[in-house]
């Protein structure tokens, strides 16, 4: 505990908050892609991207069957990324 | 070499793997039965809770619920990912920094409610009990295709297994074997799919070949397929036949009830760090996504490939003659699987030729009749012989056959495990320790975890043996009340510090009672049949909503209530808001752990 400085109780919380705020604003730019290539692009905004073919159908198809799984995954491997680097900036961190 | 004997060393190969496993990971606490004493690597987690979360429907039904079906059904492709990014961020970090073994621990300690708790205990039994039967009748028709053995006997080996390696070695038995049951499985389901990607449009990766060139016709496959089956009166494969507002929220529910469902919540309670269980949903997708790509693909091309059996000369020409079913080796599957009953064709007009068409659409019944077929002649094709069946239909080698028993099972013992484990935690730690008898030894919870998994694995053989009638539509169920009461009582403990014990009670029970009456509604009172009041479909229902898809709209019933409740009932204890102040911060999730 004395090997680095220990901020004041205030500051702490002050950090926890800025840190709550921090993480509901990824997770809601998150979802709304989330939303976008899953009901989006998938399912209610299809006919708008029928222009598009793809592979003998259209990027709606895609996104259906495909890459809202894909984008999935860049998602939840980003949000990691970004929450790692956020833990650490506020001092909240796993020791 | 036989194909009985090839069968029998694959299965026989695999279930030796699962016990060894067992016994070299017995578990010793109840920190290590409950949680594998929260020292899984996340990458680890990851397989584990992808051979966890799917199922018999996953391995053995979806391809064959796409192919029938077509884009409409991407529901189940988008629903059963989609949960996976509300787990990481919404659910998963938070409950395993606070570090406890169960969910209804969390639901207790949260809303500082016994009730609570036990709603919680009562929701958790209610999905998982429904979940678990349908893994073994699984196991059951497994066992019975593939090792000539009746549904009994084949029941009573899964469960046996099971038994031996869950009471055993509890979670981190558990964790171990499931990681071995996924690699079984994803082979099982890979390797026919890449040769059957490779005869039809040379793409050795199906999910690629998906969106490429079918070889046969020059074609892209997709607008083949279509043409094909339009040919048929079936309608298009990449079309969108259904109702939007009921793709919408079925997709929703999936999604919202994948990541309220306990047994999936409970694996990240394994890993060592909040860090870990963000990455290890992410891990866990990547598994996930391997079977899910390919399965779309399994879909289409199967389908695709049914359709040229039977119209060899193509949708113009003559069907195929009844005589080249019996004699041609490409049919020899179409035996095989009649003798399971769930395949079936009939040559009604006497004509010595099978026609499949689809004989309720109005243009082909006026084909039909210039032709002067009588009716749809492939009868029965039930939609789980696709995956099961296509090694056969693609004239595969004989170990690939083997290899896919064995993947069954894996993917159907891997979920009732995972189940098996959520239950007695339930039932051990949240009913016995939190109710019934607070101060009993680490020693007799621990029997008592055992004594608890050993129960349920008789009740889960017993209703594996005799399903009640409603078993397949339990499975759907038991996603709405997932989605409808528990998702939503975990997101508000952590993302609000105003809802209170009262509220979170009251939106709890609103989300249950209202999903579970929606769907008795339109599926009979405890699902038997005559005694629903409206029919299950778009137009006659009562919102205009099928039953699969109220699980979202009971969700949001239970944030509205839990909220209004709250604003009118004392507001949160101060401790409780530490409470949740400290779940948020990932900081001294180590230290949490150490005080088990």
């Amino acid at each position: 505990m004395s090997s680095h400085n220990e901020p004041a109780a205030g500051s702490v919380e002050e950090a926890r908050r800025k840190y709550w705020a921090a993480n509901i604003r990824v997770i809601a730019w998150s979802l709304a892609v989330w939303a976008i290539v899953s009901f989006g692009f998938g399912i209610l905004f299809r006919p708008l991207l029928s222009g598009i073919p793809i592979g003998g159908t259209d990027l709606g198809f895609w996104f259906a069957q495909q890459g809202s799984i894909l984008v999935f995954i860049v998602l939840i491997f980003n949000y990691a990324r970004v929450m790692n680097k956020l833990d650490r900036q506020y001092n909240l961190d796993e020791q | 070499m036989d194909q009985y004997v090839i069968n029998l060393l694959f299965v026989g190969g695999s279930f030796a793997l699962y016990i060894g496993i067992a016994i070299w990971a017995r578990a010793g606490s109840t920190a290590e039965f409950y949680a594998a004493s929260r020292g899984v690597h996340p990458v680890v987690n990851g397989a584990a809770t992808a051979a966890d979360w799917m199922s018999a429907a996953s391995f053995i039904s979806m391809a064959g619920l796409i192919a029938f079906v077509g884009y409409d059904n991407s529901s189940f492709l988008m629903g059963w990912t989609g949960g996976y990014v509300l787990l990481a961020m919404l659910l998963a970090p938070y409950l395993r920094k606070f570090g406890k073994f169960t969910v209804p621990e969390f639901i207790g300690e949260r809303f500082y409610s016994p009730t609570a708790r036990m709603v919680g205990v009562l929701c958790l039994i209610i999905a998982s009990i429904t979940y678990v039967i349908g893994q073994m009748t699984g196991v059951g028709v497994a066992f019975s295709r593939f090792l000539e053995v009746s549904n009994t006997v084949g029941l009573l080996i899964g469960a046996g297994v099971v038994f031996f390696y869950a009471v055993l070695g509890g979670m981190k038995g558990i964790t171990y074997t499931q990681v071995a049951q996924y690699c079984v499985l994803i082979l099982a389901f890979t390797i026919p799919a890449v040769f059957i990607s490779l005869q039809l449009t040379g793409n050795p990766i199906p999910a690629l070949g998906l969106f490429s060139e079918h070889t046969a016709s020059g074609q892209p496959l997709l607008e083949r397929l279509d043409e094909v089956i339009t040919d048929l009166g079936f309608s298009e494969y990449t079309g969108h036949g259904g109702d939007t507002l009921n793709m919408v929220l079925f997709t929703l529910s999936l999604m919202i009830g994948t990541a309220g469902l306990p047994h999936v919540i409970i694996r990240f309670f394994t890993v060592p760090k909040v860090s870990d269980a963000r990455l290890s949903a992410g891990w866990a997708l990547v598994f996930i996504a391997l079977l899910y790509l390919t399965a779309p693909a399994v879909g289409a091309m199967a389908r695709l490939n049914i359709t040229d059996l039977m119209w060899p000369e193509g949708t113009s020409g003559q069907a195929v003659a009844v005589e080249t079913i019996q004699n041609d080796p490409a049919y020899d599957w179409m035996e095989t699987w009649q003798q399971t009953n769930l395949l079936a064709f009939e040559d009604k007009n006497g004509d010595g030729r099978i026609q499949y068409y689809n004989s309720d659409n109005p243009e082909m019944q006026e084909v039909a009749e210039q032709n002067g077929w009588e009716g749809n002649e492939l009868t029965k094709f039930n939609r789980d012989i696709l995956v099961l069946a296509n090694p056969e239909i693609a004239n595969l080698p004989g170990w690939v056959i083997g290899l896919i028993a064995a993947g069954g099972l894996a993917a159907a013992l891997s979920t009732a495990a995972g189940l098996l484990l959520a239950i007695s935690g339930a039932v051990s730690h949240d009913l016995i320790r939190g109710a019934i008898n607070p101060n009993i030894s680490e020693r007799g919870e621990l029997l008592s975890a055992r004594v608890a998994m050993a129960v349920s694995v008789v009740i889960a053989t017993y209703l594996g043996l005799n399903p009640p009638g409603f078993a397949a539509e339990t499975v759907a169920l038991a996603f709405g009340l997932a989605a409808a009461s528990i998702f939503p009582v975990l997101m508000m403990g952590i993302f609000t510090k105003h809802v209170n014990n009262r509220g979170a009670v009251a939106g709890m029970l609103t989300g249950l009672i209202f999903t579970l009456v929606y769907v008795f509604l339109h599926k009979g009172w405890l699902f038997i049949e005559g005694t629903n009041q409206f029919p299950d479909t778009v137009d006659g229902s009562l919102l205009g909503l099928k039953a699969t898809a109220i699980g979202a709209v009971g969700a949001l019933l239970n944030f509205v209530v839990a909220f209004i409740v709250s604003k009118m009932t004392e507001d949160t204890p101060q401790e409780i808001k530490d409470l949740v102040d400290s779940v948020r911060s990932p900081r001294g999730a180590a230290a949490a752990q150490a005080d088990h």
